[in-house]
């Protein structure tokens, strides 16, 4: 059995070493709050943190995840929906159909913790993630108002 | 009430007692209708049930794919209810639950941006129903008239004497009463839920990974397949070498899926998946082996002077005045195939037994999805169901079966098991129900004067009703090819008034399956219109406004929005220094839109997209703060198509593969949106396709404006517009 650090626990699980990690959260984990894609790490939709960094997930074999190394999903950002990110998300109500909100979510609270008054580049350049909806005005807005409490007029 | 204050933790709590009750959402043992739970809600009618603790469950029978009708049909039900906002939640009744009661539901259909505008009737009068039982109840357990009874927020008040009661209380008595078979309806003016920025009832879930979506169902003892269509057009499965991937880790079985599929079966989606990219498959190409996007552009190419077409839209005699025209100008255009790559791709789990067959998926037409279903188990549709999964992206893309036909090909091979099929995203991309491909010749005739006196929009391609419902051709004529174009009509009227008009249609069917791409055929069609009249006005040194101005000034509503996007733009004044600006209008889908972009263009042709200002005259707007999530989003679809978008052709097999060869708009190409929402009231229009007609006309004349290059052929990344 194979050993991983996600969301504060300790999970085993057997998958092939070269599993993407997306898979053996949504799999074996059943933390299915991270989603597939592309598979090719171009949309962004399966974006956690692994020690605190956005990573695309589809892309990144498991037996590549250090035991000792802390994965977070969606599902442990937060305990109950009160991560300032998904607080901001809410209040601007920037999901549509929300499949590729997970993502954004993890990318944009990754974001806030290296750099936590983003500028509008700073934005671009890290929130690289795909929306087919289109919200990424509303994305680009609730981040702001995450890192600055600033309510929408 | 101060409804878009509404906390996140009371909506969650909300969100989830309702689900815990049983709502749809959490369906993994088949999922019951609030009426059935063991907590004595009452079914006061189809639309609406009540709990004893008040809660107001709304049956929502429209798919929610992100376009937010679900909330907003609720507002319209919990308006006329007059109940409290807080305390309502909604779930979808399934598409066999609405075939047994003979489609109390109506229509399940979820496209056309007709969600709310045909829908809005009877959900309304369903509210307005539930109300009068409500206040009929507490009056009968009062003794006193119903006329002397008031309904607010959930509470039924005895004026005279003031005695109180709730929805909850009397609920179980309304429900046996007889429903009034009239109603009044309220005036919009007088709404207090609908009609205001309430936010959505569905994101809490969506923050949190709690959403569950189909392709993150997991039933027990659940299998999963991977499946491989023959990415030639129209092509079979000839064979493939079975034995060589049986013993690979978690396989079950490999199966031919109808005449052009092979799938595998096993523990894991990852192993099928893994397994079916190891698998020789020979396939049998067939008769478009050697088609590509050249010889489609050809085949269309041959339609723009074929003598006669079919007519869409006539008005005095175009071809004599053209001919005999002081002037004249011509423009050919084209528009190419776009998938809908919707950001969760294709999915559905299936579950087949001899008696019974049932589908969990997300889809924009559950109706069509049983029938679909009943057609691929072989059973009886009344043995069969279908539960309704949100969607993760629709777009159109999801009206269609073909995945759901094929998920329950691969359940019949595995009885009583369940299983799940998901497509990758190369297989999305390859076999999906594209844009269809037009070009376009419009020539106009002008007198001495420069004045626009004739007008020929020969439209030559794709019938999307001949591809998928010939049966709702009509003569040969295909209306959906016309959306903007028609002769006045509610749906899409052309506002410009040409005294000799031809719009007609070369209709040219190549074998690549076309579909309903949100938008349409407006999409296309104010392509080529708005970017002629540009090029009218500039050919004839007119301002591209005062042009359209003078065209629509006996169509009002279109005049209204172009002049509220030119006032907020600023048209009058001077763009910031580096930026042009350009317009379009269009009416389609029963609203009036427009938008001005302004952009610029570096000397090394690098496009900005600084701002769009779009205007909306849908009528009646149910939730403002909705209508602009739409537009907004609108502009990212249509300008995602119109600067990178484009499904080619090379040996018969679509060449893209995934987002690195279809690329899409990023957050860092995306402008600054204003959206003015300006309803004029007395009728309904759509809100989810409109504006994505006018989004790439609009950023197409800016970007003229900006380069004097006028692009006719999409999409834009493969022009230059470098400085000559």
């Amino acid at each position: 059995m194979a050993k991983l650090n996600v969301n504060g626990s300790v999970r085993e699980f057997q998958a092939e070493p070269d599993t993407p990690l997306l898979w053996v959260l949504r799999e074996q984990l059943g933390l299915t709050g991270t989603k597939y894609g592309c598979g090719i790490a171009q949309c962004g939709a399966c974006t956690v943190h692994i020690d605190g960094v956005p990573t695309r997930s589809c892309v990144r074999p498991v037996s590549s995840v250090e035991a000792k190394q802390k994965v977070v999903t969606i599902e442990g950002l937060s305990p109950n929906g009160s991560h300032p990110v998904q607080k901001a998300w809410a209040a601007l109500d920037v999901p549509q159909c929300g499949y590729c909100q997970a993502g954004m979510i993890m990318a944009a609270a990754a974001l806030l913790k290296a750099n936590p008054k983003p500028s509008n580049a700073d934005i671009d350049t890290a929130m690289s993630n795909i929306c087919r909806c289109g919200t990424y005005n509303r994305v680009r807005a609730a981040i702001h108002l995450a890192a600055n409490g600033v309510k929408r007029p | 009430m101060n409804i878009a204050s509404t906390p996140v933790s009371r909506r969650r709590f909300i969100g989830g007692s309702a689900a815990a009750a049983g709502s749809l959402v959490v369906g993994f043992h088949v999922p019951a209708l609030a009426q059935a739970q063991g907590a004595t809600p009452s079914e006061v009618n189809a639309w609406v049930v009540i709990k004893p603790d008040d809660t107001v469950v709304i049956r929502i029978a429209r798919s929610e794919m992100g376009q937010g009708s679900l909330t907003g049909l609720a507002q319209l039900v919990a308006e006329e209810l007059d109940c409290d906002w807080l305390k309502v939640t909604t779930e979808y009744p399934t598409p066999g639950q609405n075939l047994a009661r003979n489609r109390v539901w109506g229509n399940f259909s979820t496209g056309g941006s007709r969600g709310i505008r045909e829908s809005q009737d009877y959900v309304r009068k369903g509210g307005a129903i539930a109300r009068v039982m409500l206040v009929q109840a507490a009056a009968d357990e009062w003794k006193v008239p119903a006329s002397e009874c008031r309904a607010a927020a959930s509470v039924i008040t005895h004026t005279a004497s003031g005695r109180k009661t709730s929805y909850g209380k009397v609920a179980a008595a309304a429900a046996k009463l007889t429903p009034p078979t009239e109603v009044t309806l309220k005036d919009p003016k007088d709404w207090k839920i609908a009609g205001h920025r309430v936010q959505r009832l569905d994101t809490a879930d969506k923050l949190t990974g709690a959403q569950l979506y189909g392709s993150d169902i997991k039933l027990p003892g659940m299998l999963n397949a991977a499946i491989k269509d023959c990415p030639v057009v129209g092509g079979k499965l000839k064979s493939f070498n079975a034995a060589a991937i049986q013993a690979k880790p978690g396989v079950k079985k490999i199966v031919r899926v109808g005449d052009s599929a092979v799938a595998v079966i096993a523990d894991t989606w990852w192993h099928a998946k893994t397994a079916l990219d190891a698998l020789t498959i020979e396939w049998d190409e067939g008769p478009n082996a050697r088609l590509s996007s050249l010889d489609i552009a050809a085949m269309l190419q041959a339609g723009l002077d074929l003598p006669e077409g079919i007519v869409g839209n006539e008005a005095g005699d175009a071809r004599r005045a053209i001919a005999s025209a002081a002037r004249k100008i011509e423009a050919v255009y084209s528009y190419p195939y776009q998938n809908h790559a919707t950001m969760e791709p294709m999915n559905a789990t299936a579950r087949w037994t001899a008696e019974r067959c049932e589908v969990w998926t997300p889809t924009q037409n559950g109706e069509a999805a049983l029938a679909a279903t009943a057609e691929a188990s072989g059973l009886p549709i009344s043995k069969c169901e279908v539960y309704k999964m949100l969607v993760g992206g629709g777009f159109g893309r999801r009206g269609a079966t073909d995945w759901i036909r094929q998920a329950v090909a691969i359940a019949k091979e595995m009885p009583g098991v369940p299983v799940k099929l998901l497509w990758t995203r190369e297989e999305d991309m390859q076999h999906g129900f594209y844009h269809p491909v037009t070009q376009c010749k419009m020539t106009a005739g002008l007198d001495a004067q420069g004045n626009l006196t004739a007008l020929h929009m020969r439209i030559s391609g794709q019938s999307i009703l001949a591809g998928l419902f010939p049966q709702n051709m009509q003569n040969g004529r295909d209306p959906v090819v016309f959306q903007g174009l028609n002769k006045g009509g509610a749906e899409g009227a052309f506002g410009y008034e040409v005294p000799n008009l031809l719009v007609d249609h070369a209709m040219r069917n190549p074998p690549v399956r076309p579909g309903f791409w949100r938008g349409v055929n407006l999409n296309h069609n104010a392509i080529y219109v708005e970017s002629f009249i540009d090029e009218i006005a500039y050919a004839t040194g007119q301002d591209p406004l005062a042009l359209r101005r003078k065209l629509l000034a006996k169509s009002p509503k279109h005049l209204a929005v172009l002049n509220a996007v030119a006032e907020r733009a600023g048209w009058d004044k001077p763009a910031p220094a580096g930026r042009h600006r350009g317009l379009a209008q269009i009416m389609g889908f029963g609203s009036y839109v427009a938008a001005c972009a302004e952009v610029s263009v570096s000397d090394a042709g690098v496009l900005k997209l600084h701002r769009i200002v779009a205007a909306t005259d849908c009528g009646h707007a149910v939730n403002p703060q909705q209508i602009e999530a739409q537009v907004e989003g609108s502009f990212v679809y249509g300008l995602s198509a119109a600067l990178f978008g484009g499904i080619t052709l090379k040996d018969g097999r679509v060449e893209q593969q995934n987002f690195d060869s279809y690329p899409v708009l990023h957050m860092s190409d995306m402008p600054a949106v204003e959206t003015i929402v300006m309803p004029s009231g007395g009728f309904w229009g759509g809100v989810g396709e409109p504006t994505i007609a006018v989004a790439a006309p609009a950023v197409l004349n800016a970007i003229f404006a900006a380069t004097g290059k006028r692009i006719r052929e999409l999409p834009l990344k493969n022009h230059s517009l470098k400085k000559a």
